[in-house]
């Protein structure tokens, strides 16, 4: 048995478990968000529970710096639920998908076009292909009713075609490869690809019609796989992230909060964060770094480092693209919002094969190239509350899409 | 929107006609700079070319909007790629035979280190690096060993 199927079993066992568990307890009948007709009347409405816990830490995956929470998905409509745990939160992108593997409840699927639709997602690290499925997606009280998710690695759908393959540098269409059982898109945009709805655009949505042929299709805004926040029927205009501090050389585990809504509640309040607008079609801002301004900057929970070009630093040995000083540098650079608001942030770049070699798993001080880019990945969330505000969506702080620390 | 959608009328049946008639199953990492044009035609692109005394650089534009440069040196040789845009350009079309080697290089970095994010790869013959997210993505590939004599990886951007 290879290391890699010792894990995927591994990984099974972990999903079987939890959903059996998360099943039993859906069946307790935890009050959600629908019991609105049974409610005594109130002078002061309960506020919806808006809060989700997020963690970093030892998982099946082996993955550092991953930013997970759970999700729990309904067949639309009804009770019968289940919870998926190890789902990474991103702010990078837009929408629910979920391993199929993970996935035990039959969710019904979505059908445009005569024919099944599948979609096929490009991600920086590779494509994901999978059938789209409609669910009920509950995180805290909050609910996405009927919302579209890519379940990746959907037998009901034939493999991905070429022209999805050809999107990434790797197919990352198993649990494995993907790092997660699924991936929770929670950042500026609502619909994943607008110019779909008019347009068939291969390495997007297709249409399904036999066991062997899926064709580049459109589908409808209101069918494409959404962020779900933005389907809440409040609390819908963006997420706030709030993490600890944690050492460069990183430590064992780190737990935080994932709030619904900017200034919709006691708890969600821009407070004393500054906003920094960015493109509403890329999702950038500026950064100014070793005297070069970067256009191409942006936010990502779902970036496990910090990721830069700086050839003054050392790369790992074998692994070229992470760094690893001798020791521990100090560094400095200003981003900058389209608005012309500006901050200062320092930083560190430790050494990421020091850092493996002591178990850890939440670093702050993880970096890597960046091939033009300046990706403030997951180390820019420790320490801090960083606020992602959903294009269009009305915030004390102005209409989105900005982020907000 | 709308001439994005002329061209991408225009171009399918000139790319479907390459593909017909043309054996060549992909260009163009390592190709020679016609196969330039064989990925403007599958791509559906528009583009231009900018001549200078160390390379030439072939820039398109693809019907979503990624911006990608093709950089040729003095023997005809396309050593780098570069993108740009809201869409992944086709990796198989602008990689070729060099894709099923960045991909295991890819691979084998994150088996060590695991990771999420961007990747990237080096080795004495292919470097790669592609990042960015949802709707924005940026990237390159390159061949070290054809990058003219004198010229920083750099350019390839």
């Amino acid at each position: 048995m290879t290391a890699a199927s010792a894990r995927r079993t591994l990984a099974t066992l972990f999903a079987t478990l939890l959903s059996g568990t998360v099943l039993f307890i859906a069946g307790c009948g935890g009050g959600g968000g629908d019991n609105n007709n049974t409610a005594p009347p109130a002078s002061t409405p309960t506020p919806t529970a808006n809060q989700v816990k997020v963690t970093v830490g030892p998982n099946v995956f082996r993955n550092p710096n991953s930013l997970v929470t759970s999700v729990t998905i309904c067949v639309p409509g009804t009770g019968t639920c289940q919870t998926i745990d190890n789902v990474l939160v991103d702010t990078g992108s837009f929408g629910l998908r979920l391993m199929a593997s993970a996935v035990s409840i039959a969710l019904p699927q979505v059908t445009a076009n005569g024919g099944i639709a599948a979609e096929c997602v490009a991600f920086a690290s590779g494509t994901t292909w999978g059938a789209v499925r409609q669910a009920d997606i509950k995180l805290a009280g909050e609910v996405a009713s009927a919302a579209s998710v890519q379940i990746i690695g959907d037998s009901t759908v034939p493999n991905a075609p070429s022209s999805c393959l050809g999107q990434g540098v790797q197919d990352i269409s198993t649990a494995d490869a993907l790092g997660s059982n699924g991936i929770l898109g929670v950042g500026l945009q609502s619909a994943d690809c607008p110019a779909c709805a008019n347009t068939p655009l291969s390495g997007a949505y297709y249409n399904c019609t036999s066991a062997t042929q899926c064709q580049p299709a459109t589908l409808p805004v209101a069918l494409q796989v959404t962020n779900p926040v933005s389907l809440f029927a409040s609390d819908n205009n963006g997420v706030v992230i709030q993490m600890p501090a944690v050492p460069v050389l990183g430590q064992f585990s780190a737990s935080g909060t994932m709030t619904f809504g900017i200034g919709t509640q006691a708890n969600n309040g821009l407070g004393s964060a500054k906003v920094y607008t960015v493109s509403p079609t890329r999702g950038t801002f500026a950064t100014q770094y070793n005297g070069v301004t970067i256009s191409d900057a942006f936010i990502d929970s779902g970036s496990n480092g910090l990721f830069f070009d700086d050839s003054s630093i050392t790369q790992c040995g074998d692994a070229p693209g992470l760094y690893c000083p001798a020791s521990t540098l100090s560094r400095t650079a200003t981003i900058q919002g389209l608005n012309g608001a500006t901050a200062s942030i320092p930083f560190s770049v430790g050494n990421v094969d020091q850092m493996l070699a002591t178990g850890a798993y939440a670093m702050a001080g993880f970096a890597g190239t960046g091939s033009g880019v300046f990706d403030w990945g997951l180390p820019f969330f420790f320490g801090r509350t960083v606020y992602t505000a959903i294009n269009g969506r009305p915030t004390p702080g102005g209409n989105g899409p900005y982020f907000a620390f | 929107m709308k001439a994005d959608r002329r061209d991408w009328l225009a171009y399918r049946w000139l790319g479907l006609a390459c593909l017909a008639l043309s054996p060549l199953a992909h260009a163009v990492l390592g190709g020679a700079a016609a196969t330039v044009e064989t990925d403007k035609a599958r791509m559906f692109a528009s583009g231009t070319v900018q001549p200078g005394a160390q390379y030439t650089v072939h820039e398109m534009t693809l019907p979503r909007g990624t911006v990608v440069r093709e950089f040729v040196n003095p023997a005809g040789v396309v050593f780098g790629v570069a993108w740009d845009g809201p869409a992944m350009p086709d990796l198989r079309q602008l990689l070729g035979d060099h894709l099923p080697e960045a991909a295991s290089g890819v691979q084998a970095v994150r088996r060590a280190r695991g990771g999420i994010g961007p990747v990237s790869s080096s080795s004495d013959t292919l470097v790669i690096q592609s990042g960015g997210h949802m709707g924005n993505f940026r990237g390159r590939a390159y061949l070290p060993q054809a990058l003219p004599a004198g010229v920083s990886p750099d350019v390839i951007q």
